[in-house]
């Protein structure tokens, strides 16, 4: 916001200067994504299931998870507005307890396959050679073999380890990275190979600067807004990726409720005809999240991709 | 053309044989096997059948075995159901071709027509609605919307069957037997087309938004023909061009069924198939199955990448 009010007569000098173009160009980027209100709607419900899911819990009377037989499977009430389940738990507390898992398991899982992602794709295109052949033709490789087979195998793999059913969250989010970088690193490659050719990094060489600083000081900083894009729009899969992998029984298990495996009660005929309090809700969440996340990803990307056209 | 096709050619072969490597191995990792899952056995006649199966020979031999036989056009026997792995696929494959056909079908077809209103009014309510119900379809959890609409759809409202391809003990024929088929297969038809349709949608919109701010558009309408010509004949015909590359990715899924949707609608193909027989660890069709899709993968983006370059002279496959 300096750029617009204080920065003008400062830019005399040469730092002030730079120092408003840098600013200008973000705040112009947060001004544009802050006029477009799908993505802005995306935002604040994201922001707000954050919110709900890791502070709504601490608000509840039922976070003990005991079981409770006098309380079992009732309906939404006002005592438990969306009831109970079959050991008599608080559905509303278990759906905000699992979103704290999905969510992170989705934040986690995009955070490692971006970074692998982009390591490896910006390695590939910089130096090309043989590590782009080595690195590409595993991420080919990976592309090939169909993804929810593998992950059905990786999670099956994963239950013989005999792996403690609160640790799993973790090797879930490795899981979703494995899978997923190979697409990222391709994308980033891309943008590379197209940076690598620019001015700046002819003249970033002319100067002589080593190979690691051209990489990680010039290269790097031109990535970020397409890593912000595709870091945003991954944040959505990974969490669509977690409710499946959970609801087939393969990823997160219970006690540990995930808005995936909350859904498996609707495996049970009763429970899918009768007590649809109890997957409905958690079905809508990934829903809602999803969808946010989405929109406010494709609103980053108007902002922050030039060659995206509207 | 044909230096890139070789290349291309020769290179989509290895990446297919390093992969069904990979995937025999997982396979073979992955922990039970088919015998193993049978309390009935004593110990002796299981290590008996191993024997017979040959699943206690090291890895790599049985792939040998299993690469030798697959390039005779022989993928093995099914454990579980006793019957060539090709012949069940052909069994199941196209009931799973069905559902994918019809539902592809749906998709273009809704898709094209919302994305050239969408394009054509672009900023207006419509085309913000449609965003939103775009965003909303594609980011839907497939088997919970399956399992939703089930509950309001069948078991609330009894408008549909909740799953599988005829009613229990049904011997119907002839009209009735289509029928039959047909209301089964609506539900699954309508989720599916659900899911394809955002992201088609979304990409005829934006080829038809791109397309309508050229100079030959431009040109077309100043020499007063009519909109709906310049529309249909000038514009869309060029914005749905590069929409042909997508075909070719549309082949694994038309012929490598759903694993979600079929399980979740209880639809006898492929998909469903392969969710059964992963928790029988039933190898051969497990191996089959996968090598089947990462084929139909491979041959999908090859073909794209040719219909790349037939419909746009300009791109140069290197």
């Amino acid at each position: 916001m300096s750029a617009i009010s204080g920065g003008l007569p400062a830019a005399d000098t040469p730092i002030a200067r730079k120092e408003s173009v840098r600013t200008s160009l973000w705040a112009l980027a947060l001004r544009r994504l802050l006029q477009n209100k799908l993505a802005m709607a995306g935002g604040i419900v994201v922001a707000l299931m954050f919110a709900i899911c890791f502070i709504g819990p601490l608000f509840s009377p039922y976070t003990d998870n005991k079981i409770h037989m006098a309380l079992m499977n009732k309906p939404p009430n006002w005592k438990h507005w969306l009831g109970t389940d079959a050991l008599g738990r608080d559905v509303l507390t278990r759906v905000m307890q699992a979103g704290r898992i999905s969510l992170t398991v989705g934040l986690a899982s995009m955070v490692l396959s971006v970074f692998l992602g982009s390591l490896l794709g910006a390695i590939a295109g910089y130096y090309r050679g043989i590590a782009d052949q080595i690195i590409m033709r595993i991420g080919d490789l990976l592309l090939t073999v169909p993804s929810l087979p593998l992950l059905f195998i990786l999670g099956a793999l994963l239950s013989e380890w005999k792996v403690p059913p609160e640790d799993r969250m973790y090797i879930v989010m490795l899981l979703l990275s494995f899978v997923n970088w190979p697409g990222i690193a391709r994308m980033v490659r891309g943008e590379v190979l197209s940076l690598r050719e620019r001015e700046f990094m002819q003249a970033a060489t002319v100067l002589g600067l080593s190979a690691r600083r051209k990489l990680f000081r010039h290269l790097l900083p031109n990535l970020v807004p397409l890593l912000i894009v595709i870091a945003s729009l991954n944040i959505g899969g990974a969490v669509l990726s977690e409710s499946v992998l959970s609801f087939f029984g393969l990823g997160v298990m219970p006690p540990t409720p995930t808005w995936g495996n909350m859904i498996d009660a609707a495996n049970n005929l009763i429970d899918f005809q009768q007590r649809p309090w109890l997957w409905i809700p958690p079905g809508f969440c990934i829903f809602a999240t999803v969808i946010a996340v989405n929109l406010f990803g494709d609103g980053l990307r108007d902002v922050l991709d030039p060659k995206q056209k509207r | 053309m044909s230096a890139f096709l070789t290349k291309r050619l020769l290179y989509t072969v290895v990446i297919l044989l390093a992969a069904s490597l990979l995937i025999f191995s997982l396979y073979a990792w992955t922990p039970g096997d088919f015998i193993s899952g049978n309390i009935k056995l004593t110990p002796e006649r299981k290590a008996e059948l191993r024997e017979i199966y040959g699943l206690n020979k090291p890895v790599l031999e049985r792939y040998a075995t299993w690469m030798k036989h697959a390039f005779h056009g022989d993928l093995g026997y099914s454990l579980a159901q006793q019957k060539p792995v090709l012949t069940l696929f052909n069994e199941y494959i196209w009931n799973s071709f069905l559902l994918a056909a019809v539902s592809t079908f749906f998709t273009w077809l809704i898709a094209v027509v919302i994305g050239v209103v969408a394009a054509y009014k672009q900023y207006s309510w419509f085309d913000t609605l449609v965003m939103v119900v775009i965003f909303g379809a594609m980011s839907l959890p497939s088997f919970f919307i399956g399992l939703f609409l089930i509950k309001i759809l069948a078991v609330d409202w009894k408008l549909l069957p909740p799953g599988g391809m005829l009613t229990t003990g049904s011997n119907a024929t002839g009209i009735a037997y289509f029928r039959e088929v047909v209301r089964h297969m609506t539900l699954p038809v309508v989720v599916m087309t659900l899911l394809g349709i955002g992201s088609l949608t979304r990409y005829i919109r934006g080829n038809l938004i791109d397309v309508l701010k050229q100079d030959y558009i431009r040109t077309a309408r100043a020499k007063g023909l009519k909109e709906r010509k310049v529309l249909f004949k000038h514009a869309l015909r060029n914005a749905l061009l590069p929409a042909i590359t997508l075909v070719g990715f549309e082949l694994p899924s038309l012929f490598g069924g759903s694993l979600i949707i079929e399980k979740i609608f209880n639809w006898p193909g492929i998909g469903q198939l392969y969710m059964q027989s992963f928790g029988l660890r039933d190898y051969p069709l497990l191996m089959g199955f996968t090598v089947l899709i990462a084929i139909l993968t491979v041959i999908g983006t090859l073909l794209s990448d040719i219909l790349y370059r037939v419909a746009d002279p300009r791109v140069r496959l290197q």
